[in-house]
């Protein structure tokens, strides 16, 4: 264990302090962050509960709330019993042109040809593992482990809409003309956000993606 | 309406308390960078204190009064004059119609914050006013020719009359708090976070305050490791990879890559929100 985590007797759960009155859970996979991001959202006594990759953030709507109290009760929560990757789960198919502006960069990275590094890409049905960043980002999982490359190594000031990019083992949309360090590999024109709707999200966490290749 | 903007500044956006419980939506919370003023301006004029309010970045912005009200102006030191008269911070200011409003250009602080009796009226997206500059969620910022109008709420009492004007310390000083990735930061680099002295990049925002310094270099177990993506909070020390500490603001990413090692103390946001680009300022750990 890190110097800075504590353990909860009572739950096993693994915390580190996150800010004056949050806690960042470690969970071992991507559905146990799922599950318990599922049990602790409802929650009244929670403000944000924020899922990562490996992580859950949990800030409690009263300050007073002490830390060791808060883990006590993400301990107690039952588990949710949906398995993360679930079939039953919408299906989005994104038609996308690919002639993102790194895409033979990535070819370089990975020595496959342009037309392997699509065909790779559009092969899988990805999962959303969560969403962030800016303007419900979805961070994808189920990327080819063939096309794992580093993000850039300095972000771009401004990244055009609608770009499919991958980084950090992800693939993702971005949802809008935000600074990013993805490397770019096509775009689509679907609208993925629409701040009239409620959530303003197109894609839930747990939904399934496919990208389908399209002349421009 | 009660307000016409005559004269717009950099960049001046309505702001309240922000999208507060929408993080794992990928939505920023926004909302007043510097709260403690946001909420001063609120309570001189009578409003709830989380009521929304024009945060006014840097200065020169004149408005003409279409509907008498009163307003406070706080945060940023800047003269304020009314049909070229000097006004007071830190006051309720009654307007009639046709009287014209000026900010001039802060000489101490960054953000001005602007009150209006009854609150700044603006379309509720997804559950708040504010404008998050990095999703480009919320009413845009303001341009000549745009009207402000009070909100429907009747203010009450103002809570105070006059708060004395203090000045912000030249050198701040921002309390912080250890962060869930301090152990990432080398035994040299823990003493420099708090020792050294660091300068405000100009290349800051809304988004994020940029310090410049002696880099912080890693601990050897973290050397070239990159992080699982995990949650970013406003005030967190985002450590990139040249050594650079970013503090994040209001409208920062929910999401991120690199590594947080400290927290800025909730108090002392509003200190963060003050400083001016080429300043100087000290983190302490307490």
């Amino acid at each position: 264990m890190a110097e800075s985590t504590s353990r909860d007797s009572r739950s096993e759960l693994v915390w580190r302090a996150y800010g004056e009155h949050g806690v960042l859970i470690e969970c071992r996979d991507l559905a146990e962050v799922h599950a318990r991001f599922r049990a602790v959202r409802g929650s009244a006594l929670v403000e944000e509960c924020v899922p990562g990759a490996e992580t859950l953030y949990v800030r409690p709507r009263n300050p007073a709330t002490s830390r060791a109290e808060l883990v006590r009760l993400i301990g107690s929560l039952p588990a949710v019993s949906e398995t993360f990757g679930d079939p039953e789960r919408p299906l989005h198919v994104v038609d996308v042109v690919y002639d993102g502006v790194d895409l033979g960069d990535v070819a370089a990275l990975t020595r496959m040809s342009i037309e392997e590094v699509v065909r790779r890409h559009t092969a899988p049905t990805y999962t959303v593992a969560f969403l962030g960043f800016s303007r419900a980002f979805p961070y994808l999982v189920g990327l080819d482990p063939a096309l794992v490359v580093p993000r850039l190594e300095s972000p771009r000031p401004s990244v055009p809409a609608g770009s499919i990019a991958m980084g950090a083992g992800f693939t993702g949309i971005y949802p809008a003309s935000t600074p990013g360090g993805w490397r770019l590999l096509g775009r689509s024109s679907v609208a993925f956000f629409d701040e009239s709707r409620d959530p303003p999200g197109l894609l839930a966490p747990g939904d399934h993606v496919r990208f389908r290749a399209v002349g421009p | 309406m009660t307000l016409v903007v005559r004269s717009c500044g950099p960049m001046v956006t309505v702001q309240d308390r922000g999208r507060r419980g929408r993080a794992h939506e990928g939505i920023a919370r926004a909302g007043a960078f510097d709260v403690r003023a946001a909420s001063l301006a609120n309570r001189l004029v009578g409003n709830d204190p989380d009521a929304a309010v024009l945060e006014a970045l840097l200065g020169s912005y004149a408005f003409e009064v279409t509907h008498s009200t009163a307003v406070a102006i706080t945060g940023a030191i800047l003269p304020v004059r009314v049909n070229g008269k000097d006004a007071s911070q830190n006051h309720a200011i009654e307007l009639r119609r046709g009287d014209r409003l000026e900010l001039g250009s802060p000489t101490d602080g960054l953000r001005a914050y602007l009150a209006l009796s009854g609150g700044v009226d603006a379309p509720l997206v997804l559950g708040s006013r504010s404008y998050d500059s990095l999703g480009r969620i919320g009413p845009p910022p303001l341009t000549v020719g745009d009207v402000v109008r009070s909100g429907p709420s009747a203010p009450g009492e103002a809570w105070f009359e006059l708060v004395p004007v203090r000045p912000h310390p030249a050198v701040p000083t921002i309390d912080v708090v250890e962060g869930p990735r301090y152990d990432w930061l080398s035994a040299q680099a823990r003493v420099e976070l708090t020792n050294g002295s660091w300068v405000v990049e100009p290349a800051s925002d809304r988004t994020g305050v940029r310090l410049r310094g002696e880099a912080l270099t890693r601990a050897t177990d973290w050397a070239g490791r990159e992080l699982a993506t995990e949650a970013m909070i406003p005030g967190a020390i985002q450590l990139p990879a040249n050594g650079q500490p970013i503090i994040l603001g209001p409208d920062c990413g929910t999401t991120g890559g690199y590594p947080v090692v400290g927290v800025v103390r909730e108090r002392s946001m509003s200190d963060l929100a003050q400083l001016r680009p080429g300043q100087h300022v000290r983190l302490r750990l307490r």
